[in-house]
């Protein structure tokens, strides 16, 4: 058994994968999201209450996915007449309406946060989850929604000539983003135990973010080994104590030289 | 003959630049049409506004007798009109048969029911779709190609599958822009068989070609645009003769 300390390492490497995955999806539609914390933080809050109502946990996270996405259906429907670095500033935008609307939202907790959530999560449940976030993501890639994805990815105009409906296609993409991410909040708030609007900010989806890019774009297995290494690095670090984060920075900006589309290659397409 | 599309009285307007001064034609459903004029004469404005990706700022685009003026894009195709690109518009990522495959979206139209099938690999619509997309690189002399990824392809190979997707799409309607870019004297000769070929399949063309030996030994009819404005049209013996079509595209015999 791991120790409690690399539990709970894991716990939050799991959290960290969906939140890679989260993104993963819209971003193989060419739609990059910075407010990916925004979605995290309505599963966690949505998830939390309803807990703390003794309504079963499995029962919470669902429904902790579902708002989150349809959040992502109402942020992602603006998303629809604009594009690339645009799609980024809505949606930093929106990661910013969400934590500020918690911040001040009494019945929440507000500014002083929303405590005393029951430790639900298991590292099971969060492998489970991870697994099947992965299938479906792997399983996207080859039916004709993933193919529609990447044909928006590569050339929107063409794709709409080809038949594709793109109103259709990235909405789904971002919502069914935007549930990973609500998934991940719910288990986050129950391995926390402590939630507040800042734990959301910019800065979560910034690094989910930075999974996804360092992991490469174009293979699903890249948002996990970014997640991964983000994670872990820091903990293995340790060992140069202060250093720690230096460190880490610098070998971020290595890898950017390195391999700087992500550490992934694209996978060699099965034959069939 | 009856007609299939009517474009009547199209103007389209970028900025102060008029690309399509009032055009009216008539596509005669079964024949093989071409468009020609020089460059910027407004034959791919033409084609962009027939196939939905431009709205015309003035006039109506009407298929099988049903206004069609302002439709999306897909709406359009899976209303029966299908096209290629003169610059080639591929998929990186996706395989040539995932590529062609693409054409199919817009005939499968699936509950969520069929999508969850679809998911979980028990779907019998994909599996068509693939068999139809390879039916249809054999049907474009690209067998035996499908697994390869587009950049692997030659431009004329690409060229090919684009036709072919357009096609996997079941159109009654085909626009091609250019498709002969490019090509070698014996590619021509498999192009020219290729469209008669979909023309016998029942599908009218058109198509949009510098090539007027290819243009003058297929077309059926022909259009001459230039500089935005319709100055001829008939069959290629009568366009062959036009003077205003000699001077202001094919130019005099010496």
């Amino acid at each position: 058994m791991l120790s409690s300390y690399w539990d709970s390492v894991a716990v939050f490497l799991g959290i960290n994968i969906l939140m890679g995955v989260s993104l993963y999806i819209p971003m193989t539609a060419g739609l990059i999201s910075l407010g990916q914390g925004g979605f995290m933080a309505i599963g966690a809050y949505v998830c939390a209450i309803l807990t703390k109502s003794d309504v079963p946990f499995f029962l919470a996270l669902v429904a902790g996915g579902c708002a989150a996405g349809i959040a992502g259906l109402v942020a992602g429907a603006p998303a629809l007449r604009i594009r690339g670095i645009y799609v980024m500033i809505l949606t930093l935008g929106f990661g910013e309406i969400v934590r500020v609307f918690f911040l001040n939202f009494e019945s929440t907790g507000g500014a002083s946060g929303l405590g005393g959530i029951r430790p639900l999560t298991e590292l099971w449940q969060v492998i489970v989850a991870c697994v099947i976030a992965y299938l479906m993501v792997w399983r996207i890639r080859h039916v004709r929604l993933g193919r529609a994805m990447v044909a928006i990815h590569e050339d929107d105009l063409a794709a709409e000539a080809m038949g594709i409906n793109l109103t259709r296609t990235k909405l789904l993409s971002f919502s069914l983003g935007a549930i990973v991410a609500g998934l991940a909040g719910g288990f986050y708030a129950h391995q926390a135990l402590f939630i507040d609007a800042n734990q959301f900010d910019f800065s979560r989806s910034a690094i989910t973010f930075l999974y996804v890019v360092l992991g490469g774009v174009s293979n699903p297995l890249g948002a996990i080994v970014g997640a991964a290494i983000v994670t872990l690095l820091p903990e293995f670090l340790r060992v140069v104590q202060d250093w720690r984060m230096t460190v880490f920075g610098t070998m971020l900006v290595l890898i950017a030289v390195w391999r700087p589309d992500g550490l992934l290659r694209a996978p060699s397409l099965h034959k069939s | 003959m009856t007609a299939l599309l009517h474009v009547d009285g199209v103007s389209r307007r970028f900025g102060g630049y008029l690309a399509l001064n009032n055009a009216s034609c008539e596509i005669g459903e079964g024949d093989i049409h071409a468009l020609i004029g020089p460059n910027g004469a407004g034959k791919t404005t033409l084609f962009n506004v027939v196939s939905g990706l431009l709205r015309p700022t003035v006039g109506k685009v009407s298929f099988k007798g049903r206004d069609y003026t302002g439709l999306k894009p897909d709406r359009v195709l899976t209303m029966g009109i299908a096209r290629n690109f003169q610059q080639v518009r591929l998929v990186r990522g996706l395989s040539v048969v995932e590529n062609v495959m693409i054409g199919a979206h817009a005939r499968i139209n699936r509950g969520i029911l069929g999508n969850a099938a679809e998911f979980f690999g028990f779907s019998i619509a994909e599996k068509a779709a693939r068999e139809k997309a390879r039916a249809m690189l054999d049907f474009v002399g690209m067998a035996g190609k499908s697994d390869l990824q587009p950049d692997e392809l030659t431009l004329v190979d690409q060229r090919r599958l684009e036709i072919a997707r357009a096609l996997t799409s079941e159109p009654q309607l085909l626009l091609l822009d250019e498709p002969a870019a490019g090509m070698n004297p014996t590619e021509l000769l498999e192009l020219s068989a290729l469209i008669k070929r979909i023309r016998k399949q029942g599908l009218t063309v058109l198509l949009v070609e510098h090539h007027m030996r290819l243009v003058m030994s297929i077309a059926d009819f022909i259009t001459v645009l230039s500089a935005g404005s319709i100055i001829a049209a008939g069959t290629p013996a009568v366009i062959q003769r036009d003077p205003a079509v000699i001077s202001a595209y094919l130019g005099a015999r010496e």
